[in-house]
């Protein structure tokens, strides 16, 4: 038997496939947990722990391609509930191929944008930070940072002086590779500042005797740069099994691994791989989804991998 | 820079080894037909080389100063400091070359292509070939895409190696102010190469290494004998 569809009835198809088409989606967004966050000390603003790095990844220069490429890692970051994006004017074109992502995605809302000032002399910082937001196309940036703790004294007085303005929300210092780690704690006694980052994962874990207990105590938030060693990391563990209790902490592969180590420690605020890869993106945001390691795993953790 | 012990060549790496050559697969697309004129340039040079003559010589400085000047502008100026800003240096540098060559080779006529002994010459035509010859096809022997390849006159490492075989060839005194720059840039080429693990870096490493390592015992046997060889030449004695 056939029968004529009436308005209401085609209307009513028309709601009920509607939201059959949502409920899959909805469905599945219920069913994984939120992405796990952490507060930043100074604001109590929380930063999912998972970020994204652009030090070599994002330097693609003018080709058109590799730079449509990186947005693409840039929506999966942002799709996958990411929020933190770092860089740096040393990182050659990085910056405006961040900017071309985000003129491409039209400014997704939910950005934090993390900068660094990385020039000799506080005069020339004020210039090089204007270059370097107009490169990314945004208002303002979230963090700025001293890149390598460059010319700190003269550099962290203007940068506090643009919170005070409202021109940048936070204010911080990095170091990477565990390099000037005595100027770092220096800093940290003696500044008052918002963010620090450093370089931290399970092989080169020198920051966890001093520098995340002290950024701890001094309410810093931390981000972590070189999770993965530059990939050598995931080189030198890849091929071997991983152990069965990573399960137990929701872990599903050697990069989740390594990050839920990392953003375990109750110091570290986030994480920043770098990657140019869709598939890698969402195994690194992965990280930031489900349990983490208590202390006793995160030290069955590193004694696993020592063996390796 | 500050603990400088612990940096490694890694460290200074600021980009992914396929953007680098993807780099040159852009370039390549950007001068086409660039590579043709290169191409028969060097081929040009070698013709030159066979009998060499004064206004032959001007003509071969002058095809290495327009090479170098052109790699300087349209490769390291143009398109590397899009992923290496410190590239507009090395431009300058590569400009400095090309204008030695210039004034040395061109303008006073001091440079002339004919070897002391017939190992330089053996040696220094040799390279030369393979500066033209091996270099389009290491990539693509290596798995990279022809349109990568790197030739002669207008990619940086083929033009260097290509440069210090014809200095090999250069009569008398060996010209060490233009050796400078193309092994400086060989040294750093090798080194980003490296750094990348691409093994190009070996063959880098060899042939300017062998063509300095020539010149060196060219010039140690030039000392110990003693001879006083002219730096110019009428083009009439070198017939």
């Amino acid at each position: 038997m056939t029968r004529h569809l009436s308005r209401r009835d085609w209307l009513a198809s028309l709601a009920a496939a509607s939201v059959a088409s949502i409920i899959p989606d909805w469905a599945a967004s219920q069913a994984r947990s939120a992405i796990l966050t952490r507060p930043i000390p100074s604001s109590g603003e929380s930063l999912p722990v998972v970020g994204l790095g652009s030090w070599v990844t994002f330097n693609v220069g003018e080709d058109r391609a590799a730079r449509d490429a990186c947005a693409e890692v840039m929506r999966a970051f942002f799709q996958e509930g990411g929020r933190l994006i770092d860089s740096s004017p040393m990182y050659g074109s990085s910056q405006e191929v961040i900017g071309y992502g985000l003129q491409k995605l039209n400014h997704p809302t939910q950005l934090f944008a993390a900068d660094k000032v990385w020039i000799s002399g506080g005069a020339r910082g004020p210039a090089q930070i204007e270059e370097s937001r107009k490169h990314w196309t945004v208002p303002r940036f979230d963090l700025l940072q001293v890149h390598n703790a460059l010319d700190w004294e003269e550099h962290l007085p203007t940068l506090s002086a643009m919170k005070s303005a409202g021109r940048v929300r936070y204010v911080g210092v990095t170091t990477s590779e565990g390099r000037r780690h005595a100027e770092i704690e220096k800093i940290l006694r003696s500044q008052p500042m918002d963010f620090v980052q450093v370089t931290y994962n399970i092989v080169d874990r020198e920051v966890e005797e001093r520098i995340l207990p002290l950024a701890r105590e001094r309410r810093v938030a931390v981000i972590i740069n070189r999770p993965f060693q530059r990939g050598a990391l995931i080189d030198r563990f890849g091929k071997a099994p991983l152990p069965p209790w990573a399960a137990d902490f929701d872990c599903k592969s050697w990069p989740q691994f390594l990050l839920k180590f990392i953003v375990s420690h109750p110091a570290v605020t986030c994480a920043i791989p770098a990657t140019s890869r869709v598939d890698h993106v969402r195994e690194n945001l992965g990280a930031a989804y489900g349990r983490l390691p208590d202390e006793a795993t995160r030290a069955r953790m590193a004694a696993y991998v020592e063996k390796l | 820079m500050s603990e400088w012990w612990t940096y490694t060549l890694q460290d200074f790496l600021m980009f992914s080894p396929r953007t680098y050559f993807r780099m040159f697969e852009l370039y390549n697309r950007e001068i086409w037909p660039a590579q043709i004129a290169a191409i028969l340039l060097g081929f040009a040079v070698l013709f030159l080389l066979r009998r060499p003559t004064a206004a032959g010589s001007r003509v071969v400085c002058a095809a290495l100063a327009a090479c170098w000047l052109w790699v300087a502008v349209a490769f390291h100026i143009h398109r590397y400091t899009g992923i290496f800003t410190a590239a507009v240096y090395i431009g300058a540098a590569f400009v400095l070359e090309a204008v030695l060559f210039f004034i040395e080779g061109v303008l006073a006529g001091r440079l002339l292509f004919v070897p002391a002994s017939r190992t330089a010459r053996r040696a220094g035509l040799a390279i030369f070939l393979l500066a033209l010859a091996l270099y389009p096809i290491i990539g693509p022997i290596l798995g990279r895409p022809w349109r990568q390849m790197q030739l002669f006159g207008v990619a940086p490492d083929p033009t260097a190696v290509a440069t210090l075989a014809l200095l090999l060839l250069i009569q008398g005194r060996a010209r060490w102010e233009l050796w400078i720059v193309p092994i400086l840039w060989c040294a750093v080429s090798a080194a980003t190469l490296g750094a990348m693990k691409a093994p190009d870096a070996w063959i880098l490493i060899a042939l300017a290494g062998v063509a300095a390592a020539l010149a060196i015992r060219e010039s140690l046997r030039r000392r110990r004998s003693g001879a006083v060889v002219p730096g110019v030449v009428p083009a009439s004695r070198a017939n």
